[in-house]
């Protein structure tokens, strides 16, 4: 056979077609038609600058977990109790910070290795007695809530909100990378320069990029270089494709899963010193349901629930339409709280349009 | 028999040395014994069908030789020297690369990253160690329209394929990855009569390479189409090894059902089987 027949055969497959392959596809036509949708019926103060960063910052807040629940859904686990773990690593983060008076540069890595920790124990109890992941998190999420309530109030002397954490950091030299805006200094030149909204005595009136969104976007870039240009990425799509495929032919499976697992929890434990940080204490609802919310945002940006399948710029767009349509009501005459009627819509759609791709990819009829 | 030669294009086999000999091997799983003394030798270049009935023993026997299973006695010698595989990577890295009837393919991955699973070419090092993506696509292309089959695209999912498809491009990376021995597992017992041919096609093509097959089997007229020598199991035993027209369909078909309980079908069935 020739080579031209095959280019034959290239040529027929037109862009359009090559574009419903990929997995991120639905995420990006939610995004515009979500956009679309406030564009008609927001107040236009939405799409200022002010406007986007109000709702960047809780999907940046979301997206990092996001990109975590996304990577393990391809590698083809669940992680149920990110959203415990968000508290729970805070409990650890304030403990570390107003209890024990330990500088950032020590309470940062030491979060993160805790919460790596912990999830390295959810992902060990998985492999090793082979139980489907959703019911051990499941258990796990019920442990890290009630652990973050018994820990605050031991902490506290029966509180369920630990203070002082502002106070414990100031002057901190790691506080501005993960706490407030980024790049003031550009934004008052760009106020100066007369490019960006001030407001009467000249300051900027968005003041910089709020940190979590560089986090965000650093993460997105990061896991979806990752798992498209390097051999770790093979493996985490062969992981949750079929394991036993995958291990027969040499890829790491347990090890892999097991990353995944840290991997995520420390997403949760990123965005717990981020907002801990924000909000100047810790308390035990911190993180409630982002564990639904970050697999939503997930499923939307095209993982499969069964492994094997997505992309990590699909739960970046998956992440940013959350955020819109939360901050985004409030812009518009709706009542608040269509939101979650919207967000369950969106999941729906998204099953049912990453269904009909799947079959569309795998030949299925 | 002679419809069935069509894949059969090679000369007879040359007396060259066998890669992979297996001497009297007994498997003994507690009080059952599965192989009673089997031989079997592949040569470069050949195909040796190993035909059986359902519980001859096709498998464990193919274990054995792929590193799954350690014989309980017997001998095995690979390019001559004694051999003792611990495991399927021993004999991977020795080159025995076997492809098992499930393919070890992930349906949602595309041909390219199922080609290269857990055998990634990168390029670069440290952090900007990475995929050697070009050379992935290239080599994906190149190597399957050597087997007869052009790709739409190197990313195109595994599961677009079909089944005969599918045994080809497992085929082919195991010939690519550096296979000596390649044992195929019932590759033809799930497909239809054009994706057969196709793949006896493929192991034609290899065996022309120099890669000594060994081709699993319970179809008598596949095996006719591309071996060279055939050996039958039967309850654990080999019933001996024949050239390549030595033999015809009737005996091989005899042979395998053990004599006598075909014999007593023909009559009714009218020499179908």
């Amino acid at each position: 056979m020739s080579s031209t027949s095959s280019d034959e055969r290239l040529r027929a497959e037109s862009a359009f077609s090559r574009l419903l392959k990929k997995p991120e596809l639905g995420a990006l036509a939610g995004l515009i038609l979500v956009t679309v949708f406030f564009a008609i019926t927001a107040d236009s103060s939405m799409f200022t600058l002010a406007g986007f960063m109000n709702f960047m910052k809780p999907a940046a807040q979301l997206g990092i977990l996001a990109i975590g629940a996304s990577l393990l859904m391809i590698g083809g686990e669940f992680d149920l109790s990110i959203g415990s773990m968000v508290a729970f690593a805070g409990l650890f983060f304030g403990v570390c910070v107003v209890t024990w008076n330990v500088p950032l540069l020590l309470a940062i890595p030491a979060t993160l290795i805790f919460a790596a920790f912990v999830g390295s124990i959810n992902g060990s109890i998985v492999m090793r007695s082979g139980l489907p992941s959703f019911i051990v998190t499941l258990a796990f999420l019920f442990i890290l809530r009630g652990l973050s309530l018994v820990g605050l109030k031991w902490a506290t002397g029966g509180n369920t909100q630990l203070r002082g954490v502002r106070e414990a950091v100031e002057g901190d030299i790691l506080a501005p990378f993960f706490s407030g805006n980024a790049f003031p200094g550009l934004f008052e030149w760009l106020a100066h320069i007369g490019l960006i909204e001030t407001f009467r005595n000249g300051a900027p009136k968005v003041p910089g990029i709020p940190v979590e969104i560089i986090w965000f976007v650093a993460i997105a870039l990061i896991a979806t270089y990752v798992l498209l240009r390097t051999p770790v990425g093979n493996w985490i799509f062969a992981a949750g494709g079929d394991k036993t495929a995958a291990s027969n032919s040499g890829v790491p499976v347990a090890k892999i899963k097991m990353a995944l697992f840290m991997l995520t929890a420390c997403c949760a434990a990123l965005v717990a010193i981020i907002t801990v940080l924000d909000a100047g204490s810790t308390d035990a609802r911190r993180g409630f349901q982002k564990e639904f919310e970050a697999i939503i945002a997930a499923v939307i940006g095209g993982c499969l629930l069964t492994g094997g399948y997505g992309s990590a710029i699909g739960a970046f767009f998956g992440s940013i339409i959350f955020g819109m349509v939360v901050i985004g009501l409030a812009y518009t005459s709706f009542d608040q709280d269509w939101f979650q009627v919207f967000l369950g819509g969106m999941l729906l759609i998204a099953v049912l349009f990453n269904n009909a791709i799947r079959k569309r990819v795998t030949g299925e009829r | 028999m002679t419809d069935d030669t069509i894949f059969h294009h090679g000369d007879p086999v040359a007396k060259l040395a066998p890669i992979v000999e297996m001497k009297n091997i007994e498997k003994h799983f507690g009080n059952i014994i599965a192989l009673a003394g089997v031989s079997f030798d592949v040569r470069p270049g050949e195909c040796h069908c190993l035909l059986g009935d359902n519980g001859a023993g096709k498998s464990t026997f193919i274990k054995i030789m792929s590193g799954v299973h350690k014989p309980t006695k017997g001998e095995i010698l690979f390019n001559g020297a004694p051999m003792s595989f611990n495991s399927p990577r021993d004999a991977m890295e020795a080159g025995i690369a076997t492809v098992f009837q499930d393919l070890a393919m992930i349906p949602l991955m595309s041909v390219a990253r199922n080609f290269f699973m857990g055998r990634e070419p990168t390029k670069g090092s440290y952090l900007t160690k990475r995929l050697d993506v070009d050379k992935m696509n290239q080599v994906v292309m190149d190597e399957m329209r050597g087997m007869g089959i052009n790709l739409r695209a190197p990313d195109q999912a595994v599961g677009t394929l079909s089944g005969g498809e599918r045994q080809t491009v497992a085929i082919a990376r195991a010939v690519y990855f550096g296979a000596k021995v390649l044992i195929l597992d019932e590759p033809t017992s799930a497909l239809g009569v054009r994706q057969t041919s196709n793949v006896l096609a493929t192991i034609d093509k290899v065996r022309k390479q120099g890669v000594g097959v060994v081709f699993i089997s319970h179809n008598v007229r596949h095996a006719l189409a591309v071996g060279d020598r055939f050996t039958v199991l039967n309850r654990g035993k080999t019933l001996g090894t024949a050239q390549r027209g030595e033999i015809s369909q009737g005996e091989l078909q005899d042979l395998m059902a053990g004599g006598q309980e075909l014999a007593l079908l023909e009559g009714s069935l009218g020499g179908t089987v």
